[in-house]
């Protein structure tokens, strides 16, 4: 029943928003408003392996980066298919390319999981510490490796034309907003099973204590590798329909610090013990830095999320959905008797200490 | 003579220059009851992590069940009905006390019955097993919420809830009150009784000579004694060790 | 492949390597002997060069000069960060991933402080001996990487001479391996770690100075290190001075290889690519442990 609530809840507030912005006839909240959920799925993703096992990843970038080339390179191939195909092929990959959307994200998160499971693979087996930096390391290598990647586009660029006609929608971009509005419950809703499931605990056994959570039999390396590739998969169909929504990809927007401060500062400042966090914090900071690009400058709001960050790291560790948390317990033992506070706390998972 | 259910073969283990463990010796035969003692620093853990797999030793065997498990990570080892208590208590710091007795039945004890446990079976066991070392009124509290010894009740608790085969119980008495510490004897033997293979570590000698079906004496990384609890605690080499020579 | 140019590469390399072991021996300090991650250290090293730009550019004072005159208010700026670091994460007992995004944090917000003020253009240093080069037949040293690098290898020296015949020194190596045995020696762990943490960053200061006379020098230039300062540290095996040195000019000598012979584009890949396959192969360092 929570469930089918979850479900309703999310595709009712979006689809609220869809239709206010196009009543409102101005597509840039359709821009500004596929940033933001873009946002909700990398803290979400980042959050499975990072808030739920603890494992820190600072190569968002390199996730989302390999699937915004992945479609950069099918679409290369699709408009290029004559001089990539053999005679042979050639109908068939006419027929197949260019791949729509949907497919390309696919495909993306595809690329972006066995990148996150090769990574892990290589370094897992050692403390979390190390595969934070190896994250860093893994980073830069693929960045050097797409500048240096002349089909792509290297260091000049890649264009992308968008394709002429459009599914359902008219427009290209609130067709692109509909995509990253299901792609961000598809997000939210693996976080919220995951949390509700065996594999949750496990997670949170290897946050709290990975050797003891070994000695109780739970294979601490086979999760952590799910999570990593899970959480790789998604920040890479997030990326996937990137070149699409931008029209020209270079190296230094994909592979952006944005995005790597971001989708750290995000579920941190929200709340890392929830699904709700990474979502609460992809509205607030994804907001925020919307009206501060438009209104200060872009570094500044950088500048502001940087701060954030460890002004929340230090004073509250547990988030916001953890300081409202602690407010709810004060309030909830005063008298006792469920409130409409205590149901909506149990609505969003956020009873403390069970599950 | 049966085939020893953990077979320990010439273990040895160092940390740099420091040598640990120094050609270990021993056989844990089905259903005993084996004390084991030793000052501090003598190696006690240490062997432990090793039989256990959250150490590699690096010269020796160990044999659990008729298999080899070196090669086997602890998670392995704990599937094959290995369980240990440690010695400082490591409780999952986010879960609650039910919560933290829930995952070795998650993730051992229903793959080794062969089947899963329903909610309200696994509810019921989690909250029969904090019973068991008195922590029923606490089912639902977090390990912050504990004083030092009922998060080695729970350690101890923890480890039972693996349902396993042999259970190493790593001090998990110190600090208990006298009648406390009956109790938990009381419990060993009981789980013993149902088959369960125990090896006690502890420093209460009480206990350890009232349980105790065999005594190992472990000093400095060797193993100095191995038989019966009232003739080894009368052996000369063992009073040396403990009071000096 | 002309062998001079090979000859060349190789010193060049080697000469680099010095240069990288100063940038390395903070880390070794906070990540090898106090495990702490401090992923910011590249930042501090940064703002070392702009301080060493700054007063080069306002006095015309050698940057050598202008890090050892900075090196009190570095060791300070350590002891702040470090009493930070203490009081939030290590004493609570936080897992490490609040540590971490911590100086995730700091490292992200100093480089974008210093876009803002400084802009992203590269800015570099006028001292007499930069432009000067010293030829021996067919081999090539510029003093512009030759003097950082001999004062280099002197920062490294001293530290290692104060790590092992100090007993400030030596309480630092021992709080590593064992704090209790430090308190029983009436040595206040917290303080010994403090000292250490505050030592490394002020080598950050000279070996910002250092950078700035080898590279012109931009923002982002700190995260390219943060690769090579990794991998350098767990190659040489975490905790050794001599190690760090000995995997700093291997590093140096495959990056410089790899620039002359196919170019300076594939640079950052190499210290990073040795960092994954350090951690998935040898995570114990070249000396191992």
């Amino acid at each position: 029943m929570r469930a089918f609530l979850f479900y309703l809840f999310s595709i009712l507030v979006g689809g609220l928003f869809f239709i206010f912005a196009r009543w409102l006839g101005n597509d840039y909240l359709f821009f500004a408003g596929y940033t933001v959920l873009q946002f909700i799925v990398l803290a979400t993703a980042w959050n499975i392996l990072g808030g739920y096992c603890g494992y820190v990843n600072f190569g968002s970038a390199a996730f989302f980066a390999v699937g915004a080339y992945s479609s950069v390179a099918l679409h290369k191939l699709g408009a290029n298919v004559d001089r990539y195909f053999p005679e042979s092929l050639a109908g068939l990959a006419k027929a197949i390319l260019p791949l729509n959307i949907p497919t390309l994200i696919i495909i993306g998160g595809i690329m972006s999981g066995l990148v996150g499971l090769g990574t892990g693979y290589l370094t897992l087996r050692l403390r979390g510490a190390f595969f934070a930096i190896a994250t860093l390391a893994l980073a830069v290598v693929l960045q050097t490796l797409i500048v240096n990647w002349d089909f792509v586009g290297g260091s000049r660029g890649a264009y992308i034309i968008r394709p002429a006609d459009v599914p359902i929608i008219g427009s290209y971009i609130q067709y692109l907003f509909l995509i990253m509005l299901v792609l961000s419950v598809i997000a939210l809703a693996t976080a919220r099973i995951i949390e509700q499931s065996r594999l949750g605990y496990g997670f949170a056994t290897i946050r709290d204590d990975e050797i003891a959570a070994e000695a109780c039999g739970v294979p601490t390396l086979r999760l952590k590798l799910i999570a990593t590739t899970i959480s790789g998969a998604l920040m890479g169909m997030a990326g996937a329909p990137f070149p699409y929504y931008i029209g020209y990809l270079e190296p230094s927007s994909a592979f952006g610090l944005a995005y790597a401060v971001n989708s750290i500062a995000m579920p941190m400042i929200g709340g890392t013990t929830s699904w709700v966090g990474p979502l609460v914090g992809a509205l607030l900071l994804g907001t925020l830095q919307q009206v501060a690009t438009v209104t200060i400058s872009s570094a500044v709001n950088l500048l502001i999320v940087g701060l954030l960050l460890v002004g929340f790291v230090i004073v509250a560790p547990k988030g916001i959905i953890g300081l409202v948390q602690d407010f709810m317990r004060e309030r909830a033992s005063d008298q006792g008797q469920p409130t409409w506070r205590s149901r909506l706390a149990i609505f969003a998972n956020m009873r403390p200490g069970a599950r | 003579m049966a085939e020893p259910l953990l077979h320990v073969d010439n273990l040895g283990k160092r940390f740099g220059g420091f040598v640990a463990l120094d050609g270990i010796n021993l056989s844990v035969q089905p259903g005993e009851r084996v004390g084991l003692i030793g000052p501090n620093g003598s190696g006690k853990s240490t062997l432990v992590n090793c039989m256990c797999g959250t150490l590699h030793n690096e010269t020796g065997s160990v044999r659990f069940d008729g298999h080899i498990v070196d090669g086997l990570a602890a998670n392995q080892r704990t599937h094959r009905g290995m369980a240990r208590s440690f010695q400082l208590p490591r409780p999952f710091h986010t879960l609650s006390v039910t919560e933290n007795l829930r995952i070795p039945l998650l993730f051992t004890a229903h793959s080794r019955s062969g089947r899963h446990l329903t909610r309200e079976e696994a509810e019921s066991r989690c909250h029969e097993l904090a019973g068991l070392v008195g922590l029923a009124a606490k089912a639902s509290k977090l390990p912050r919420d504990l004083t030092q010894v009922e998060m080695r009740k729970l350690e101890l608790a923890r480890a039972m809830a693996a349902d396993p085969k042999l259970l190493i119980a790593d001090e998990a008495m110190a600090g208990l009150s006298q009648s406390e510490v009956t109790d938990i004897v009381d419990l060993l033997i009981k789980l013993n009784e149902r088959g369960v293979t125990i090896i006690l570590i502890e420093h209460i000698m009480r206990a350890v000579m009232s349980f105790s079906q065999r005594l190992v004496v472990l000093v400095s990384g060797k193993k100095i004694a191995d038989g019966v609890p009232d003739q080894v605690v009368n052996t000369r080499e063992v009073i040396g060790a403990y009071l000096g020579e | 492949m002309s062998v001079e140019l090979l000859i060349n590469a190789i010193i060049a390399g080697l000469l680099l390597g010095g240069f990288y072991a100063a940038v390395t021996v903070g880390v070794s300090i906070s990540f090898g002997i106090l495990d702490i991650v401090n992923i910011a250290h590249p930042a501090f090293i940064i703002l070392g060069s702009y301080i060493a730009y700054i007063v080069n550019q306002t006095f015309g004072v050698d940057p050598i000069l202008t890090a050892i005159l900075v090196l009190p208010a570095f060791y300070a700026l350590g002891a702040a960060v470090y009493q930070v670091y203490y009081t939030s994460f290590e004493k609570r007992g936080q897992d490490a991933l609040r540590g971490l995004a911590f100086f995730f944090g700091l490292l992200f917000v100093t480089e974008v402080m210093l876009i803002l003020v400084f802009g992203v253009d590269y800015r570099y240093v006028q001292a007499a001996y930069i432009e000067y080069t010293w030829h021996i037949g067919f081999m090539d040293l510029p003093f512009r990487m030759v003097i950082p690098c001999v004062m280099s290898l002197l920062m490294v020296g001293l530290l290692q001479l104060y790590l092992s015949r100090t007993f400030t020194g030596r309480a630092i190596m021992a709080v590593s391996q064992d704090q209790l045995a430090l308190q029983l020696m009436a040595a206040d762990p917290i303080k010994i770690k403090r000292i250490a943490f505050a030592i490394s960053i002020a080598t950050a200061s000279v070996a910002g100075a250092l950078l700035i006379i080898i590279q012109p020098v931009e923002p982002s230039v700190g995260r390219e290190y943060i690769g090579r300062v990794f991998a350098i540290c767990v190659l040489g095996g975490l905790q050794s001075l001599p190690g760090t040195v000995i995997a700093a000019m291997l590093l140096g000598i495959v990056e410089s290889i790899t620039a002359t012979f196919y170019g300076p584009s594939w640079a950052p890949a190499v210290s990073f690519s040795f960092l994954l396959l350090t951690l998935a192969f040898r995570p114990a360092g070249l000396l191992g442990r």
